[in-house]
């Protein structure tokens, strides 16, 4: 499965690279993007693991850039 | 800058008062009104810290949510650490000044991105604010475009957006498709026709069914093409990702070195010690990468946006980048370097017949037939006969086809097909270029007549135009025989074309091309291939070539599906247009690169001499930042030279 998200009060673009590497490395991750210039971010996963996937996820953001919320 | 956000205002508002009371303490310092030692430093420290935390405190706060999350390389950190050494060392002023500088980058480096991120959606000025939907009692309300269901009656009024993809059920007009093509002829539409939304009414009223959803509308799938592109990231962009994960603990770690190493050498670590902190906090200044990581994908973000603009959709970064450097171009023939329709060109007439007699016996035998070249018979045929006149049809299959037309026979067919028959042809030879139908009347031959698929116009120019743009090799594929494909070849200036394939073997085709370019340098170094066809015939043609450009694509989804490049209108010049937008977008993403690489590299070595101060460094890591920014914003400039077709 294959979703996207916004992404509010993302701020700098070197946090974004580096979200974009740390949800890469979450298990069942295919693919995952995150994009500074559109505040959007596109993961990848297996459909069974999707939600820890996402959950998973928006605590690494929250851990590279605090003020960055997820929009569900 | 009346544009700002509410966030940005309260930002400003900051930045400013902090730096007035920053210079206001500057000077009273540099006057004497405060004692050089002693316990009055004290005071003014503090009154430092004032303007130091009103400006920063977002970052100490930030750093301190670093620490606990074990992000230590956060720029936060990094910035926060650097003003602490500062004002460890007693240069109050150096640390306010840090901090103070890089919230104002900080603020233009938002202003700037936000500002662009703005540009792209008016580049594109697709998207609908509103739509007027029409009750069933005649009263008319605005809506939002989201609230469109299928089915609504939508009145869209003379300069208005249609707001989704619909058809017209009343009135008929000029629509302005420009913002979607490129194309600058406004399309005449009627009552049934269908029209697209994100085009432009002209000065008719028309009322539009709603066929789809605003979502599922063109107008938002290429506003959200366009979005995604920038999820495809280029080569250059992964550099940068990856160059900045390395930099900054790289420049922290001589940061480190810096403030131990020399002061434990000298022999003396209390008294040098500090003059070393001091220039380790100028390294950590310096080692915040972020001029690079967002003016690289601001610059394709621009080229994308750019491109958009003329009608060429790009799917992703890495596409671009592509067609910065393409090398060869395959390219099908019908459709896409042709009109795609045949043409009755020529027709030679045997002595003693008269060639409006030619025409109008084939096209009587042809006439229950829709295959493309009978289709151009009948219609070259000015008066033909009344159908109740033509009866016993046969047809033999990709030979010819015989009927009675009244009392004569008539065939129609290739030359042996004539032949089997028992006619005499004369020889014409292989001067004439098409389809020649070789046409006789009770068992006589009576003329010849030639159909063939006319070149584009402006093919020729365009084709031209990418060999300029440094294409080096253009090869048409076709299923044509070898004297047809010759024959639009010559007509296009192209070199080398491949005739008589089955579709499956185009991809062989592609293939072995991209073999050619693999061995004249690696992956990375090489040349790219692109493959230009219609979208529709060759999707996987279109997938194994580095770049798949799909022509004349507006409103067919299959083919915006399959293609990495997509060209809304019929135009080829499109091409050699979009590829000038790679080129500058991908010089200015090097040009980005090497400038902030160099005055990075020249600070982190006075600094280290003590020559650049932190001030310096700050000016150079925010100064950089913006001017990488700025420069990287030229490719949102609307209509630019070089990049309108």
């Amino acid at each position: 499965m294959k979703k996207k998200f916004r992404l509010e009060d993302l701020d700098c673009a070197n946090c974004a690279a580096k979200m974009e590497d740390a949800i890469k490395k979450i298990d069942g991750v295919t693919d995952a993007s995150v994009s500074f210039m559109t505040q959007k971010m596109m993961i990848e996963a297996d459909d069974a693991v999707f939600d820890q996937v996402v959950d998973e996820a928006v605590k690494v953001i929250a851990k590279v850039e605090p003020d960055c919320k997820v929009v569900f | 800058m009346r544009d700002l956000s509410d966030k940005q205002k309260k930002e400003l508002k900051r930045i400013v008062v902090s730096a007035v009371m920053f210079f206001a303490l500057l000077i009273a310092d540099h006057a004497g009104v405060f004692p050089e030692k002693g316990p009055g430093r004290y005071l003014l420290l503090a009154l430092y810290l004032v303007p130091y935390f009103l400006v920063g405190h977002d970052v100490i706060k930030k750093c301190f949510a670093g620490i606990k999350n074990r992000q230590l390389f956060d720029e936060s950190f990094l910035m926060t650490l650097a003003t602490v050494g500062a004002f460890g060392c007693g240069e109050f002023e150096e640390a306010v000044a840090v901090m103070l500088f890089y919230q104002i980058g900080e603020f233009f480096q938002d202003y700037a991105v936000g500002k662009s991120r703005g540009a792209i959606s008016d580049l594109m000025s697709i998207a609908p604010d509103y739509a007027n939907r029409e009750a069933e009692d005649g009263t008319v309300e605005v809506i939002d475009p989201d609230d469109i269901k299928v089915g609504d009656i939508l009145v869209i009024k003379p300069g208005e957006k249609i707001p989704t993809d619909g058809t017209v059920t009343e009135g008929e007009g000029l629509i302005n498709t420009s913002a979607l093509t490129g194309e600058s002829m406004p399309r005449s539409v009627q009552t049934g026709e269908q029209v697209i939304s994100g085009c432009i009414n002209g000065d008719t009223l028309l009322k539009v069914r709603a066929d789809k959803v605003y979502d599922d509308s063109t107008a938002a799938q290429i506003l959200e093409l366009v979005e995604d592109a920038s999820t495809k990231k280029s080569v250059t962009e992964n550099f940068i990702t990856r160059f900045a994960r390395y930099y900054t603990p790289a420049v922290v770690i001589a940061a480190l070195v810096l403030a131990f190493v020399p002061p434990l050498i000298s022999g003396n670590f209390a008294a040098e010690f500090g003059k070393w902190v001091l220039r380790a906090c100028t390294f950590l200044v310096i080692s915040c990468p972020c001029a690079l990581v967002i003016s690289v994908p601001l610059a394709f973000f621009g080229g994308i946006g750019a491109a958009s603009s003329t009608g060429v959709l790009v799917k992703g970064s890495n596409y671009l980048e592509l067609m910065s450097k393409l090398h060869t171009i395959a390219s099908d023939k019908t459709g896409t370097l042709t009109e795609g329709r045949f043409k009755v060109s020529m027709v030679i007439a045997a002595e003693g017949c008269e060639a409006s007699d030619v025409v109008r016996y084939a096209a009587a035998a042809e006439s229950g037939s829709t295959h493309p070249i009978a289709t151009a018979i009948i219609e070259a045929c000015e008066d033909p006969l009344p159908e109740s006149k033509i009866s016993d049809v046969q047809t033999v299959a990709g030979k010819g086809i015989t009927a009675k037309a009244g009392k004569d026979t008539v065939a129609v067919g290739n030359f042996s097909f004539l032949e089997g028959e028992g006619i005499e042809v004369p020889e014409t030879g292989d001067a004439v270029q098409g389809t020649n139908c070789y046409v006789a009347k009770n068992g006589r031959y009576i003329g010849l007549i030639v159909v063939s698929d006319t070149p584009k116009e402006g093919a020729a120019a365009a084709i031209a135009d990418m060999y300029k743009e440094g294409v080096r090799k253009f090869v048409m594929l076709t299923g044509d025989s070898e004297a047809a494909a010759a024959s639009v070849a010559k007509d296009l200036g192209i070199s080398e074309y491949r005739a008589g394939l089955l579709p499956q073997d185009k991809v062989g085709v592609v293939e072995e091309l991209l073999g050619e370019l693999a061995s004249a340098g690696s992956e990375k170094k090489r040349g790219s291939l692109a493959f230009i066809g219609d979208g529709i015939n060759d999707a996987p043609v279109l997938s194994r070539a580095d770049v798949g450009i799909a022509m004349g694509s507006l409103g067919s989804d299959a083919a915006i599906e399959a293609a990495d490049v997509v060209i809304m209108d019929d135009d080829l010049s499109r091409i050699p247009a979009v590829m000038r937008i790679a080129r500058r977008t991908v010089n200015i993403s090097r040009a980005n690169i090497a400038f902030a690489l160099l005055v990075k590299l020249a600070c982190l070595i006075l600094g280290a001499l003590g020559i650049a101060s932190m001030w310096v460094a700050v000016f150079a890591d925010v100064g950089v930042a913006v001017i990488c920014i700025l420069n990287s914003m030229r490719m949102l400039v609307k209509k630019e030279k070089g990049i309108q077709p």
